[in-house]
Protein backbone atom coordinates (compact mmCIF):
# COMPACT_ATOMS: atom_id res chain seq x y z
CA UNK A 1 0.00 0.00 0.00
CA UNK A 2 1.72 3.50 -1.25
CA UNK A 3 1.81 6.54 1.28
CA UNK A 4 -0.78 8.25 -0.54
CA UNK A 5 -3.49 5.33 -0.18
CA UNK A 6 -2.38 5.02 3.46
CA UNK A 7 -3.38 8.55 4.05
CA UNK A 8 -6.24 8.46 2.39
CA UNK A 9 -7.61 5.07 4.09
CA UNK A 10 -6.98 7.04 6.70
CA UNK A 11 -8.89 10.31 6.60
CA UNK A 12 -11.82 8.13 5.17
CA UNK A 13 -14.11 9.68 7.78
CA UNK A 14 -13.70 13.05 7.05
CA UNK A 15 -14.11 12.99 2.91
CA UNK A 16 -17.55 12.00 3.42
CA UNK A 17 -19.67 13.49 0.10
CA UNK A 18 -20.65 16.93 0.86
CA UNK A 19 -24.16 17.63 1.75
CA UNK A 20 -26.78 17.51 -0.85
CA UNK A 21 -23.64 17.20 -3.20
CA UNK A 22 -22.68 21.04 -3.00
CA UNK A 23 -19.27 22.18 -2.34
CA UNK A 24 -18.20 23.37 1.26
CA UNK A 25 -18.03 26.88 -0.10
CA UNK A 26 -20.76 26.97 -1.81
CA UNK A 27 -22.95 25.04 0.98
CA UNK A 28 -21.68 28.10 3.36
CA UNK A 29 -23.09 30.99 1.12
CA UNK A 30 -26.73 28.97 1.47
CA UNK A 31 -26.90 28.51 4.76
CA UNK A 32 -26.06 32.12 4.66
CA UNK A 33 -29.17 32.80 2.81
CA UNK A 34 -31.13 30.55 4.61
CA UNK A 35 -29.95 32.75 7.63
CA UNK A 36 -30.87 35.64 5.97
CA UNK A 37 -33.75 34.78 4.63
CA UNK A 38 -34.85 33.91 7.97
CA UNK A 39 -33.95 38.04 9.21
CA UNK A 40 -35.78 39.33 5.93
CA UNK A 41 -39.09 37.50 6.95
CA UNK A 42 -38.81 38.34 10.39
CA UNK A 43 -38.96 42.36 9.45
CA UNK A 44 -41.57 42.24 6.72
CA UNK A 45 -43.76 39.95 8.42
CA UNK A 46 -43.56 42.83 11.81
CA UNK A 47 -43.58 45.47 9.53
CA UNK A 48 -46.96 43.68 8.45
CA UNK A 49 -48.21 43.33 12.14
CA UNK A 50 -47.33 46.71 12.57
CA UNK A 51 -49.44 48.37 9.48
CA UNK A 52 -52.33 46.39 10.10
CA UNK A 53 -52.00 47.48 13.85
CA UNK A 54 -52.13 51.20 12.86
CA UNK A 55 -55.01 53.00 11.50
CA UNK A 56 -53.47 56.20 10.06
CA UNK A 57 -50.80 54.79 7.96
CA UNK A 58 -48.70 56.82 5.76
CA UNK A 59 -48.99 56.55 2.45
CA UNK A 60 -46.13 58.83 1.21
CA UNK A 61 -45.35 57.83 -2.41
CA UNK A 62 -46.81 59.68 -5.02
CA UNK A 63 -44.54 57.87 -8.36
CA UNK A 64 -43.90 54.74 -8.97
CA UNK A 65 -41.00 55.95 -11.37
CA UNK A 66 -37.78 55.59 -9.30
CA UNK A 67 -39.16 52.32 -7.17
CA UNK A 68 -39.80 50.82 -10.94
CA UNK A 69 -36.52 51.99 -12.58
CA UNK A 70 -34.28 50.74 -9.16
CA UNK A 71 -36.47 47.03 -9.90
CA UNK A 72 -35.73 47.11 -13.70
CA UNK A 73 -31.77 47.83 -12.51
CA UNK A 74 -31.61 45.32 -9.91
CA UNK A 75 -33.58 42.73 -12.21
CA UNK A 76 -31.29 43.49 -15.08
CA UNK A 77 -28.11 43.38 -12.85
CA UNK A 78 -29.08 39.74 -11.62
CA UNK A 79 -29.30 38.22 -15.62
CA UNK A 80 -25.72 40.29 -16.30
CA UNK A 81 -24.28 38.10 -13.10
CA UNK A 82 -25.39 35.35 -14.85
CA UNK A 83 -23.53 36.27 -17.99
CA UNK A 84 -20.22 36.23 -16.22
CA UNK A 85 -20.58 33.29 -14.50
CA UNK A 86 -21.49 31.52 -17.97
CA UNK A 87 -18.42 33.44 -19.04
CA UNK A 88 -16.24 32.36 -16.00
CA UNK A 89 -17.65 28.68 -16.31
CA UNK A 90 -16.67 28.71 -19.99
CA UNK A 91 -13.02 29.69 -19.26
CA UNK A 92 -13.29 33.33 -20.69
CA UNK A 93 -12.01 35.53 -18.25
CA UNK A 94 -12.60 38.80 -20.14
CA UNK A 95 -16.03 38.35 -20.53
CA UNK A 96 -16.67 36.74 -16.98
CA UNK A 97 -14.50 40.44 -15.67
CA UNK A 98 -16.61 42.53 -17.97
CA UNK A 99 -19.82 40.97 -16.83
CA UNK A 100 -18.97 41.08 -13.12
CA UNK A 101 -17.81 44.68 -13.30
CA UNK A 102 -20.86 45.63 -15.16
CA UNK A 103 -23.15 44.22 -12.57
CA UNK A 104 -21.27 46.10 -9.61
CA UNK A 105 -21.91 49.35 -11.59
CA UNK A 106 -25.74 48.34 -11.24
CA UNK A 107 -25.38 47.85 -8.14
CA UNK A 108 -23.69 51.29 -7.17
CA UNK A 109 -26.51 52.75 -9.40
CA UNK A 110 -29.41 51.32 -7.50
CA UNK A 111 -27.61 52.01 -3.84
CA UNK A 112 -27.35 55.71 -5.77
CA UNK A 113 -30.86 55.97 -6.35
CA UNK A 114 -31.88 54.70 -3.41
CA UNK A 115 -29.84 57.12 -1.46
CA UNK A 116 -31.40 59.58 -3.33
CA UNK A 117 -34.91 58.25 -2.60
CA UNK A 118 -34.04 58.72 1.03
CA UNK A 119 -33.12 62.10 0.90
CA UNK A 120 -36.20 63.71 -1.15
CA UNK A 121 -38.26 61.68 2.14
CA UNK A 122 -36.33 63.10 4.76
CA UNK A 123 -36.46 66.62 2.71
CA UNK A 124 -40.17 65.86 2.99
CA UNK A 125 -39.82 65.68 7.20
CA UNK A 126 -39.26 62.02 7.21
CA UNK A 127 -37.31 60.28 10.11
CA UNK A 128 -37.05 57.56 12.01
CA UNK A 129 -39.60 58.56 14.75
CA UNK A 130 -41.55 60.84 12.53
CA UNK A 131 -43.19 62.18 9.86
CA UNK A 132 -45.96 64.50 8.32
CA UNK A 133 -48.36 61.87 6.92
CA UNK A 134 -49.32 60.03 10.00
CA UNK A 135 -47.93 57.37 12.17
CA UNK A 136 -43.83 57.88 12.98
CA UNK A 137 -43.91 53.80 12.81
CA UNK A 138 -43.86 54.30 9.38
CA UNK A 139 -39.88 55.90 9.13
CA UNK A 140 -38.68 53.53 11.50
CA UNK A 141 -40.06 50.50 9.54
CA UNK A 142 -38.96 52.04 5.72
CA UNK A 143 -35.68 52.67 6.97
CA UNK A 144 -35.06 49.45 8.70
CA UNK A 145 -35.95 47.56 5.97
CA UNK A 146 -34.82 49.32 2.78
CA UNK A 147 -31.42 50.46 5.21
CA UNK A 148 -31.00 46.60 5.61
CA UNK A 149 -31.68 46.09 2.11
CA UNK A 150 -29.21 48.51 1.06
CA UNK A 151 -26.67 48.00 3.27
CA UNK A 152 -26.86 44.34 1.43
CA UNK A 153 -26.22 45.88 -2.65
CA UNK A 154 -23.58 48.04 -1.11
CA UNK A 155 -21.62 44.76 0.55
CA UNK A 156 -22.77 42.90 -2.91
CA UNK A 157 -20.80 45.46 -4.43
CA UNK A 158 -17.94 45.26 -3.12
CA UNK A 159 -18.02 41.96 -3.21
CA UNK A 160 -18.19 41.85 -6.65
CA UNK A 161 -15.21 44.03 -6.86
CA UNK A 162 -13.12 42.83 -4.71
CA UNK A 163 -14.20 38.97 -6.62
CA UNK A 164 -13.91 39.73 -9.79
CA UNK A 165 -10.44 41.55 -9.60
CA UNK A 166 -9.16 38.46 -7.44
CA UNK A 167 -10.68 36.18 -10.35
CA UNK A 168 -9.03 37.84 -12.93
CA UNK A 169 -6.24 37.60 -11.04
CA UNK A 170 -5.91 33.99 -11.03
CA UNK A 171 -6.81 33.86 -7.34
CA UNK A 172 -10.04 32.96 -7.54
CA UNK A 173 -11.84 30.23 -9.72
CA UNK A 174 -15.51 30.06 -11.37
CA UNK A 175 -16.77 28.37 -8.24
CA UNK A 176 -16.02 31.87 -6.22
CA UNK A 177 -17.60 33.92 -8.96
CA UNK A 178 -21.02 31.46 -8.54
CA UNK A 179 -20.94 31.88 -4.92
CA UNK A 180 -20.80 35.62 -5.01
CA UNK A 181 -23.25 35.69 -7.47
CA UNK A 182 -26.00 33.29 -5.36
CA UNK A 183 -25.13 36.22 -2.89
CA UNK A 184 -26.65 38.89 -5.27
CA UNK A 185 -29.19 36.83 -6.55
CA UNK A 186 -30.51 36.46 -3.48
CA UNK A 187 -30.40 40.52 -2.73
CA UNK A 188 -32.09 41.05 -5.61
CA UNK A 189 -34.95 37.81 -4.37
CA UNK A 190 -35.49 40.37 -1.51
CA UNK A 191 -36.01 43.25 -3.04
CA UNK A 192 -38.98 41.30 -5.23
CA UNK A 193 -41.24 41.20 -1.71
CA UNK A 194 -39.85 44.66 -0.21
CA UNK A 195 -41.12 46.43 -3.65
CA UNK A 196 -44.54 44.80 -3.11
CA UNK A 197 -45.18 45.26 0.41
CA UNK A 198 -43.13 48.30 1.40
CA UNK A 199 -43.44 50.79 -1.79
CA UNK A 200 -46.65 49.68 -3.90
CA UNK A 201 -49.11 49.06 -1.06
CA UNK A 202 -48.30 52.46 0.15
CA UNK A 203 -49.10 55.01 -3.30
CA UNK A 204 -50.97 57.74 -2.34
CA UNK A 205 -53.97 57.32 -4.89
CA UNK B 1 -24.19 26.20 -27.07
CA UNK B 2 -20.91 24.14 -26.21
CA UNK B 3 -18.12 25.28 -25.45
CA UNK B 4 -14.52 24.46 -25.41
CA UNK B 5 -13.86 23.04 -22.53
CA UNK B 6 -17.41 20.96 -22.22
CA UNK B 7 -19.52 24.07 -20.96
CA UNK B 8 -23.26 24.46 -21.85
CA UNK B 9 -24.36 28.09 -22.00
CA UNK B 10 -28.28 28.68 -20.20
CA UNK B 11 -27.83 32.56 -21.58
CA UNK B 12 -31.18 31.76 -23.62
CA UNK B 13 -32.65 30.79 -20.62
CA UNK B 14 -31.67 33.02 -18.59
CA UNK B 15 -32.81 35.73 -20.76
CA UNK B 16 -36.46 33.84 -21.04
CA UNK B 17 -36.96 33.47 -17.09
CA UNK B 18 -35.49 37.77 -16.94
CA UNK B 19 -38.34 38.95 -19.10
CA UNK B 20 -41.09 36.99 -17.12
CA UNK B 21 -39.98 38.27 -14.14
CA UNK B 22 -40.01 41.81 -15.65
CA UNK B 23 -43.27 41.46 -16.75
CA UNK B 24 -44.73 39.71 -13.02
CA UNK B 25 -42.49 43.58 -11.95
CA UNK B 26 -44.61 44.94 -14.22
CA UNK B 27 -48.06 43.37 -13.19
CA UNK B 28 -47.27 43.99 -9.36
CA UNK B 29 -46.92 48.16 -10.92
CA UNK B 30 -50.49 47.88 -12.66
CA UNK B 31 -52.25 46.19 -9.79
CA UNK B 32 -51.04 49.36 -7.45
CA UNK B 33 -52.89 51.56 -9.38
CA UNK B 34 -55.68 49.62 -9.63
CA UNK B 35 -59.30 50.16 -8.00
CA UNK B 36 -59.55 46.99 -5.68
CA UNK B 37 -59.40 46.49 -1.85
CA UNK B 38 -56.04 46.36 0.61
CA UNK B 39 -56.67 42.75 1.08
CA UNK B 40 -56.88 41.94 -2.51
CA UNK B 41 -53.72 44.15 -3.33
CA UNK B 42 -52.11 42.70 -0.46
CA UNK B 43 -53.12 39.25 -1.75
CA UNK B 44 -52.36 39.34 -5.60
CA UNK B 45 -49.07 41.37 -5.33
CA UNK B 46 -47.60 38.60 -2.46
CA UNK B 47 -48.80 35.60 -5.05
CA UNK B 48 -46.77 37.59 -7.94
CA UNK B 49 -44.04 38.04 -5.21
CA UNK B 50 -43.68 34.28 -4.57
CA UNK B 51 -43.96 33.07 -8.16
CA UNK B 52 -40.85 35.76 -8.47
CA UNK B 53 -39.01 34.28 -6.01
CA UNK B 54 -39.44 30.98 -6.88
CA UNK B 55 -38.12 31.94 -10.36
CA UNK B 56 -35.23 33.30 -9.15
CA UNK B 57 -34.20 30.77 -6.56
CA UNK B 58 -35.00 27.74 -9.70
CA UNK B 59 -33.01 29.04 -12.57
CA UNK B 60 -30.87 32.15 -11.28
CA UNK B 61 -29.35 30.57 -8.16
CA UNK B 62 -30.22 26.91 -9.95
CA UNK B 63 -31.95 25.33 -6.85
CA UNK B 64 -33.88 23.40 -10.17
CA UNK B 65 -30.80 21.47 -10.57
CA UNK B 66 -30.59 20.27 -6.91
CA UNK B 67 -33.86 18.62 -5.41
CA UNK B 68 -32.22 17.77 -2.04
CA UNK B 69 -31.43 21.56 -1.36
CA UNK B 70 -34.12 22.71 -3.00
CA UNK B 71 -36.24 20.73 -0.34
CA UNK B 72 -34.05 21.76 2.54
CA UNK B 73 -34.71 25.62 1.59
CA UNK B 74 -38.83 25.39 1.27
CA UNK B 75 -38.92 23.89 4.43
CA UNK B 76 -36.83 25.52 6.64
CA UNK B 77 -38.30 28.55 4.94
CA UNK B 78 -41.67 27.94 5.35
CA UNK B 79 -41.00 26.36 8.80
CA UNK B 80 -39.64 30.25 9.68
CA UNK B 81 -42.85 31.92 7.99
CA UNK B 82 -45.33 29.47 9.90
CA UNK B 83 -43.59 30.37 13.23
CA UNK B 84 -43.50 33.94 12.48
CA UNK B 85 -47.15 34.17 12.00
CA UNK B 86 -48.11 33.98 15.88
CA UNK B 87 -47.87 38.01 16.14
CA UNK B 88 -51.42 38.66 13.92
CA UNK B 89 -54.05 38.37 16.98
CA UNK B 90 -52.33 40.71 18.71
CA UNK B 91 -51.92 42.85 15.64
CA UNK B 92 -55.79 42.27 14.55
CA UNK B 93 -56.49 42.76 18.33
CA UNK B 94 -54.73 46.31 18.53
CA UNK B 95 -56.55 47.20 15.23
CA UNK B 96 -60.23 46.53 16.84
CA UNK B 97 -58.83 48.37 20.13
CA UNK B 98 -58.77 46.07 23.71
CA UNK B 99 -59.00 47.73 27.10
CA UNK B 100 -55.65 47.23 27.58
CA UNK B 101 -54.31 48.55 23.98
CA UNK B 102 -56.22 52.39 25.20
Amino acid sequence: MSQAEITMAGHSAAMERPAFSVPAKKMAMWLFIIADTATFAGCLVAYGFLRNATPNWPRPFHSITNVALMTFILLTSSLTMLFGIDGAKAGDKAKALRWTMITAALGAVFALLHIREWLALIDEGMTLFKNPWGTGLFGSAFFSITGLHLLHVTGGVIALIAVGIRYNGGRYNADDLEITGLYWHFVDLVWMFVVPLVYLLNLSH
Amino acid sequence: MATAEGHRSSVGKYVIVYVILLVIAALQFVIAYSNISGGQMFTRMLCLAIVEGVLALLFFMHLADNRGLLWFFAIFTVFVLLTLQYGWTDSFRLLDGVQWAK
